[in-house]
């Protein structure tokens, strides 16, 4: 590790109605890198994610981007701070009212003054990067799935932002859109000089992509490592879900009375 | 949708608007009567207006004059005092006689103007002298009925 | 404890009403706070006229006609047994410049453009469109909100005042053209009796107040709306249960306010 940290993550908890969802969370994010967050369903990872964005407070410690304290910002300092960043949405969140075409040209009408010519070209330029630019004149609903993923990933990386969060990029995708979304991911980063933070809990995609990975369990890190640390790992909860074992550290059985006594049955 | 027919279609929208507006105005309402030419205002004092309103008309042989602006009661002689705007295309005598009119039996009270003879003008603000105040109904039927009663005896 | 439970029940619907009133007021002067954006790229708002105003003409153009026809048609009725037909202008004129405009093109209104607003925000919301728009620093009240509620505020004196016209045009229709009441009395009375200031401005007035109440009403339940198709569908009901009872409430509280003591 030696490039510099883009994003650093300290000591932060986060608690909802007063239920802790993330306790201690530490991280960084070096400038360059793609990072996976993994963990079960519910462990939190949308909370940081969201911690992340700027949309949420945390209720103890500090997330610094770029030097600068996240919940510290005012209302302008954040949206000036979201410039910078590209967030990919779970199911592309394209606006369903605008054609992939202004999708993608959405950010830089709202925040540049360039002229239209040069939006088209930077438009195609980007749709390109993705595979996508016959769709140019399509509705998002008369796109697949994957294909809408995709140019919601070209929509993301429309400002060339320096850090891009993805949220779930893999979920619901069949085989081959999910390695067209894996590789763009991979090579957009390359290609833009950024950093890429990918929540997800699909672990043989993101292992081929990424450079590090973080698990959380319960709210907190419970292992960390590059992808050929965590494939060797012998720790039971990781060997679990790299593994997709039904039964292990985290249980099948959600937390509840005895089975005999619940069907009536005295033993 | 292309952005040129969109304009069209919301423009049209926004023409149409102001033409029901103006329809309103003019077909539906009295703007046409309306300002069409400077005004000036005339007073009178009624021992009764009976329902007579604000904004109702003033008439001349039928035609439309003027409309009511202010009634209010003078507190000295205990009479209505009522204010009119009217056309200032038309002057009317001194000794004109205004009273309060129905239209129909149970319609609408408005002003009418009788002109006189005389030929020094009433100008704006003065007070018209001869009024006639509004027949109130009841008032009309007690007087019948004591009439005939008086025939009875 | 049944009395106790419905006692509570009777708090919790007080204190959620409440709030929800205060929530919409906030939510109004935001909208009002981050409307710059609706006139300067004014575009934006004419889109939206497109899909509250124009999409509204034809249902607003239909239902005016048959108001006014129906108007006609039992004012006549009534008239003809005080023998002053010749009245039928005025009533058909005054009931719908003062009232069933404004009110009925309300109330379709808030069927009509309200609950599409509605269903159309809580469904960007559930899709994420508003949560990627705040991400890529865009407002969304600014953006997406406000031009509705500009679109909604224009177009609704618009559509009362088509419908007051064409409704009157109905009772001609059938007044003149079928039952032969004089057209000269027909139009004088009615001019004689609307006036411009009191009738049709305080009309325009009164849908003024409403497109405002309708189209507050129908962007805050979308954006309030729980991102879920029950939560979505929950939500359009709402915005017009809520919009007519309000338009039908303020229609009160005005017209005590402008036609009393006259």
């Amino acid at each position: 590790m030696s490039s510099q940290p883009l994003v650093e993550i300290r000591d932060v908890n986060f608690s909802y109605d007063g239920r802790p969802v993330l306790k201690g969370i530490n991280m960084t994010f070096h400038k360059g890198k793609v990072i996976a967050i993994m963990g079960g369903s519910g462990c939190g990872k949308t909370t940081l994610f969201r911690l992340i964005g700027g949309a949420l407070k945390p209720t103890k410690g500090q997330i610094i981007i770029d030097g600068q304290v996240m919940h510290e910002l005012d209302e302008q300092g954040l949206y000036a701070m979201r410039r910078k960043m590209g967030v990919l949405f779970q199911f592309g969140a394209l606006f369903t009212d605008m054609s992939v075409y202004d999708n993608v040209a959405f950010q830089m009408r709202e925040h540049t003054d360039l002229p239209e010519e040069m939006i088209h070209d930077l438009v195609m330029m980007k749709l390109h990067a993705v595979g996508l630019r016959g769709t140019h004149a399509l509705m998002p609903a008369e796109l697949s799935g994957g294909m809408a993923r995709r140019v919601a990933l070209a929509r993301t990386v429309a400002l060339d932002p320096m850090l891009i969060l993805y949220d779930e990029p893999f979920a619901g995708l069949d085989p081959i859109s999910l390695t067209a979304i894996g590789n763009s991911i991979r090579r957009l980063n390359n290609a833009l000089g950024a950093t890429s933070v990918v929540v997800t809990h699909d672990v043989q995609e993101s292992l081929k992509i990424v450079d590090y990975i973080y698990f959380i369990a319960d709210g907190i890190i419970v292992a960390e490592g590059t992808p050929a640390e965590i494939q060797a790992s012998d720790k039971p909860f990781v060997h679990q879900f790299v593994h997709g074992e039904m039964d292990g550290p985290v249980p099948f059985q959600y937390p509840c009375r005895d089975y005999n006594q619940d069907l009536g049955v005295n033993a | 949708m292309e952005r040129t027919t969109l304009d069209l279609w919301v423009g049209a929208f926004v023409v149409g608007g102001i033409v029901a507006l103006a329809i309103l105005a003019f077909k539906v309402g009295n703007l046409s009567s309306y300002n069409v030419s400077e005004s000036y205002r005339l007073k009178a004092s009624f021992t009764n207006i009976g329902g007579l309103k604000p904004t109702a008309s003033v008439r001349s042989a039928g035609v439309l004059i003027g409309r009511v602006t202010e009634i209010k009661l003078n507190p000295e002689h205990y009479e209505a005092e009522v204010t009119m705007s009217i056309d200032k295309r038309y002057q009317f005598p001194k000794d004109t006689l205004i009273s309060i009119l129905t239209s129909g039996l149970l319609g609408e009270q408005y002003i009418g103007l009788k002109p006189g003879a005389e030929d020094e003008m009433l100008k704006n603000g003065e007070m018209i002298k001869q009024s006639r105040s509004a027949v109130v109904l009841e008032d009309l039927i007690s007087q019948v009925v004591a009439n005939k009663a008086e025939g009875v005896k | 404890m049944p009395l106790a439970r419905s006692i509570k029940h009777i708090g919790h619907r007080t204190i959620n009403a409440v709030w929800r009133v205060g929530m919409s007021t906030r939510f109004f002067v935001l909208i009002l706070l981050n409307s710059g954006l609706s006139f300067r790229r004014f575009q934006l708002t004419v889109k939206e006229l497109f899909f509250t105003g124009v999409m509204s003409l034809i249902i607003i153009l239909v239902a005016g006609l048959f108001v006014g026809v129906v108007l006609g048609l039992q004012g006549y009725e009534t008239l003809k047994s005080y023998g002053s037909e010749s009245a039928l202008g005025t009533l058909v004129a005054l009931s719908l410049v003062r009232e069933l405009g404004p009110v009925l093109a309300a109330l379709l209104f808030a069927s009509r453009a309200g609950s599409a607003m509605t269903a159309e925000i809580g469904l960007m919301k559930a899709t994420e469109q508003i949560a990627a728009m705040e991400m890529m620093a865009v407002n969304p009240i600014a953006r997406v909100v406000a031009p509705r509620f500009w679109a909604g505020v224009i177009s609704m004196p618009i559509l009362a005042a088509m419908f007051s016209a064409i409704g009157v045009f109905g009772g001609y229709l059938v007044g003149v053209v079928f039952i032969g009441v004089d057209e000269g009395s027909f139009w004088s009375q009615m001019q004689g009796a609307v006036d411009f200031k009191h009738d049709i401005l305080n009309g325009v007035l009164k849908s003024f107040v409403f497109g405002v109440a309708v189209t507050v009403i129908a962007l805050f339940e979308g954006f309030d709306a729980p991102p879920t198709a029950e939560g979505v569908s929950g939500a359009t009901t709402r915005t017009v249960v809520q919009s007519s009872v309000v338009v039908l409430l303020l229609d009160v509280v005005l017209t005590a306010i402008m036609f009393r003591g006259v």
